[in-house]
């Protein structure tokens, strides 16, 4: 769903996307918009103190002194010396507001520059780098202030040098490694290409990519900040009187905290207020920001697929059918948008047999075969209609301790990426175990041995030493077939393998690919094998059934339908395909790109693009015709007849 | 696309070797050293467009990226027109203004922050020194070429299909007018319909702009469907080298065989796999003499003492491959 702006061969008019603006974001946020209120008032007093009618700060009254707050003429009392503590609270978190943003500006200027070039160049410069960065936070952060304030002399300029010193390596490390990675990435090569040089390419290209972590990193250290630059002036070493900031104000109070309590705890709570809302504030940017979670880490999805059928259909099983699926619809709701992604698919499965589904990215092949299981994360994912029966029992309307119970056992999943599904911290040996004790009460040593002739039956060679073996430690190929042995750990009856073999080479295609059809054989499971490759649909489907935009075009035998072809997105497809052997074949590219699931056109889906297209099949809905004995097209002018003719 | 053409080397690698890792430690000890590229000697011809094979690992993406100077060789030459590409004379720019490269990941390979105009002007204000007016020519002129509305032109690469991204990453690489492009699986993470489109315009593009292509692919279909001339690497180097139809009709190395056998194609009904219980070999460690001999069927003695050097066939001076036993000869 990257590509959600869809682009035609040419631009159409952008669609305004459905997803909510940054600033929508961060005022979804309460506490996030409550910071950003106290914040922005704040601030605009500060900024106003010169033109508020406040009296002089700085001018001592020894007859007021350590008047309680609501006194006449001082709104907050006064201090020790009678000077008014409301005035000298505004001037205070003035100087205070401009010390610590001062601060965080130059401590982000200089860490971010040491942390750039540090990730950008590696080496004995990252090393050399670094390794200062570390020494600096050898140090606890207020010795190094105060030796650095020694040095210096007090002052609120030099305790402002001193933050900012002390803040560098925060920023430093964080910025090292977002460049570190930045800089391995192939747009940097290109930039290279293009003949720019380190320097440009640190600016131009990396720099604004690491922009967004450095706001980040700002917005998070202001409040730290600010609560540094009070601690030096409470100790005496920033503001010197008579100035005022918040530090000295708390300091000044300290002696009295017994007698006139108000003069410490009001700039106290001021502190705590701005400190607060800015890292109320700063956490809501963040999370706006970091992309991260702007993809939609924070939103938890359940366990299971929302099913939310309109009406439960009536059901007649089919026939000797293990795995039957009838017109299931799934569905993604994304702001204002519905996806269908899946529109309405029947398929069924025999004992031993292999349906392949062949598909383009998006056509909806992956997410019809999660829907199975309840595997599609809701939200934004739901079950809009339709049913999958297993062995006649309807999948959608049972409990979830019962999909539990199916999900790895009757059902099991092979997924594209055996590294991501093992987990890399135990042993393929554990995890084995661990899929066999989640379905079988058996002992450990039970389990471990099944695990151990699990590996036999996949064929890995010498099976006890690797199931002692991480998954980083196996081969790709040797993991993939972990992941099948896994699968089949409970004698699953249906296994759903979602392109197994596109991430392996081609020597260790043929062998997955051929264990998976020794194991269909003799353990007489349905396999639902889903790719984009016809090549390898041939190797081991009985029958497939192609899929366009949520929906089958076309089922049928592998053999005829690689031979003739009746839908003319078949056809075409196959047409595109280099075949080993034939380098002479034309390669018959198809114009235009699939329609977008949140906005299907009338009638035929593949109207648009198809050469054979009339005014019929624009409009209405397109049935599915059977053609032969098992053998069906969704197309009003399909080819078939055609070739024998 | 024609036979093999006869005529000047553009690129001659000789003896082209790149070890990552290696050195000592501190107190003295071998650290590990990876053979990425070993003892490699190749040359492209002008107007050829020459394919390598290999599966993932076996070094082509490396021997790529010395190609066009992203990285250093640690031994051996290779020249460009007769120049040394990592001699005096030659620094970065006046390489890639000569030899570009296309990446296989189309979208990772473009600055997600920048529009395609910035993109696509970099090589025409670093390279090519172009003015205002001379470049907004050249971009129209590069996405005519790479078959684009020039309305994208002010658009983030998020908002591209994999396909046209693939396409903008062309038309970078031909802006500053290479002789030679390197194209390092230019179609591999691409949709098959997209995956055609693309390969159309590249043959297009080659014959307009008088190009030579040095073709990277897992995909032995695709390498066949466009190479004049094939490379077939394993474990580092090249075990077999030769037109496209000797290599594809006629392999000799026994690898190559069964890479041919293992591939998929729409019809074949059954793949001949090799037995699960072979064991690829292990970069760290690497067998003396031939680094398939652990799986091959036609091993004998000397596989395994010697390196079997490059010979050419008998009656095809052009196709040459390293075996002691090579098939064809029996």
């Amino acid at each position: 769903m990257a590509e959600a702006a869809a682009v035609g061969a040419r631009p159409q008019k952008k669609r305004r996307s459905g997803r909510p603006s940054a600033w929508g974001l961060l005022f979804n946020n309460t506490l996030a918009t409550a910071g950003l209120l106290v914040f922005g008032l704040v601030v605009i007093v500060a900024l106003a103190a010169p033109v508020l009618p406040l009296p002089d700060p700085d001018a001592t009254a020894p007859a007021d002194r350590l008047l309680r707050p609501l006194a006449e003429g001082h709104l907050l009392g006064t201090d020790a010396l009678g000077r008014d503590i409301l005035s000298r609270l505004v001037w205070g978190t003035r100087v205070s507001l401009a010390v610590g943003i001062s601060a965080t500006l130059i401590a982000a200027f200089f860490g971010s520059l040491i942390g750039l070039v540090a990730g950008y160049a590696g080496g004995r410069a990252d090393t050399l780098l670094m390794r200062g960065i570390d020494m600096v936070m050898a140090f606890p952060y207020i010795l190094l202030a105060l030796a650095i304030v020694a040095v210096l002399g007090p002052g609120l300029l030099n305790a402002l040098y001193a933050i900012a010193v002390v803040n560098i390596p925060f920023f430093a490390r964080n910025i090292r490694g977002i460049a570190l990675g930045l800089s391995r990435r192939e747009f940097v090569d290109a930039a290279r290409l293009s003949g720019k040089s380190n320097v440009q390419i640190l600016l131009v290209e990396v720099l604004p990519n690491v922009l967004p972590v450095i706001i980040i990193t700002m917005s998070t250290t202001i409040g730290w900040m600010i609560l540094e630059t009070a601690g030096l002036s409470f100790l005496g070493l920033g503001a010197q009187p008579p100035q005022a900031d918040l530090g000295s104000m708390l300091g000044e109070g300290r002696k009295i905290l017994f007698t006139a309590p108000h003069v410490s705890v009001i700039p106290g709570l001021m502190i705590f207020a701005l400190v607060m809302s800015i890292n109320l504030l700063g956490d809501g940017v963040r999370d706006v920001l970091d992309p991260r979670l702007k993809s939609g880490a924070l939103t938890r999805p359940v366990a299971r697929t929302a099913v939310m059928r309109d009406a439960v259909p009536d059901i007649v099983p089919q026939e000797g059918a293990l795995l039957d699926v009838q017109g299931l619809r799934t569905e993604f709701r994304l702001g204002g948008d519905v996806y269908r992604a899946v529109g309405g698919i029947d398929l069924h499965i025999r004992e031993g047999e292999c349906l392949g589904i062949v598909g383009e990215s998006g056509s909806g092949k992956s997410v019809s075969a999660m829907s199975i299981m309840g595997l599609v994360p809701t939200p934004p994912g739901r079950i809009a209609g339709g049913a999958a029966l297993l062995d006649g029992e309807d999948l959608f309307a049972a409990s979830d301790e019962r999909i539990r119970q199916l999900r790895g056992g009757a059902v099991s999943y092979v997924f594209q990426d055996p590294l991501s599904t093992l987990h890399p911290l135990f042993t393929v040996g554990r995890q084995l175990v661990e899929a066999i004790q989640a379905h079988e009460p058996v002992a450990r040593r039970k389990a471990e041995e099944k695990a151990r002739s699990l590996l036999d039956l996949v064929r890995i060679p010498n099976p006890a030493e690797r199931l002692k073996s991480y998954p980083h430690e196996l081969s790709g190929g040797m993991r993939q077939r972990v992941c099948i042995a896994m699968a089949l750990a409970n004698d699953a009856r249906i296994l759903i393998a979602d392109e197994p073999t596109t991430a392996l080479d081609v020597t260790v295609q043929a062998q997955v690919l051929s264990l998976l059809g020794k194991l269909r054989k003799e353990r007489r499971a349905g396999i639902l094998f889903i790719t984009h490759d016809f090549g390898v649909v041939s190797a081991i489907c009985d029958r497939i059934a192609v899929m366009y935009a949520g929906r089958f075009v076309e089922t049928g035998g592998t053999e005829e339908i690689l031979s003739s072809p009746a839908h003319p997105y078949t056809a075409k497809l196959i047409d595109c395909v280099p075949v080993l052997g034939e380098p002479e074949r034309r390669l018959d590219a198809i114009e235009g790109r699939p329609p977008m699931v949140n906005a299907l056109p009338e009638g035929c889906a593949f109207a648009p693009r198809c050469p054979r297209a009339e005014d019929d099949c624009r409009k209405g809905a397109i049935p599915m015709v059977e053609l032969a004995e098992g053998r069906s097209v969704r197309c009003l002018h399909p080819l078939w007849g055609e070739a024998d003719a | 696309m024609p036979e093999a053409v006869a005529g000047e080397a553009l690129v001659e690698i000789d003896g082209a070797e790149r070890i990552f890792g290696g050195g000592r430690n501190i107190l003295g000890r071998r650290k590990p050293a990876v053979h990425a590229v070993q003892d490699v000697s190749i040359e492209v011809m002008k107007g050829e467009t020459l394919g390598i094979v290999g599966e993932s690992g076996c070094g082509k993406s490396t021997l790529a990226r010395l190609l066009v100077g992203l990285d250093a060789p640690t031994g051996g030459t290779i020249r460009f027109g007769g120049e040394d590409v990592f001699g005096e004379k030659m620094d970065h720019r006046r390489l890639a203004r000569r030899v570009q490269y296309v990446f296989q990941d189309p979208v990772s390979s473009l600055n997600p922050r920048k529009t395609i105009r910035t993109i696509l002007e970099a090589p025409l204000v670093h390279l090519l020194g172009k003015n205002r007016r001379e470049r907004a020519e050249r971009l129209s002129e590069l996405m005519d070429a790479v078959n684009l509305a020039p309305e994208f032109l002010d658009r983030y690469p998020h908002e591209f299909s994999g396909g046209q991204a693939q396409r903008i990453g062309i038309a970078r690489a031909l802006a500053a007018d290479p002789e030679l492009i390197v194209l390092d699986e230019p179609v591999s993470a691409l949709d098959v319909s997209v995956q055609a489109q693309v390969l159309n315009i590249l043959d297009g593009l080659k014959s307009r702009f008088g190009l030579t292509y040095v073709f990277i692919s897992h995909d032995l279909s695709v390498v066949e469907s466009v190479s004049d001339r094939v490379a077939v690497m394993y474990f580092g180097r090249i075990v077999e080298i030769g037109p496209g139809r000797g290599v594809f009709r006629a392999p000799r190395h026994p690898y190559t065989r069964l890479l041919l056998k293992s591939a998929p194609a729409p019809g074949r009904k059954s793949l001949i796999p090799e037995d699960a219980d072979t064991e690829l070999p292990d970069p760290y460690d690497p067998p003396p003499g031939c680094a398939f001999h652990a799986r091959c069927p036609r091993g004998t003695e000397i596989c395994m003492k010697e390196v079997p050097p490059l010979d050419p066939a008998p009656g095809a001076p052009a196709h040459l491959s390293a075996c002691y036993h090579p098939h064809g000869e029996d």
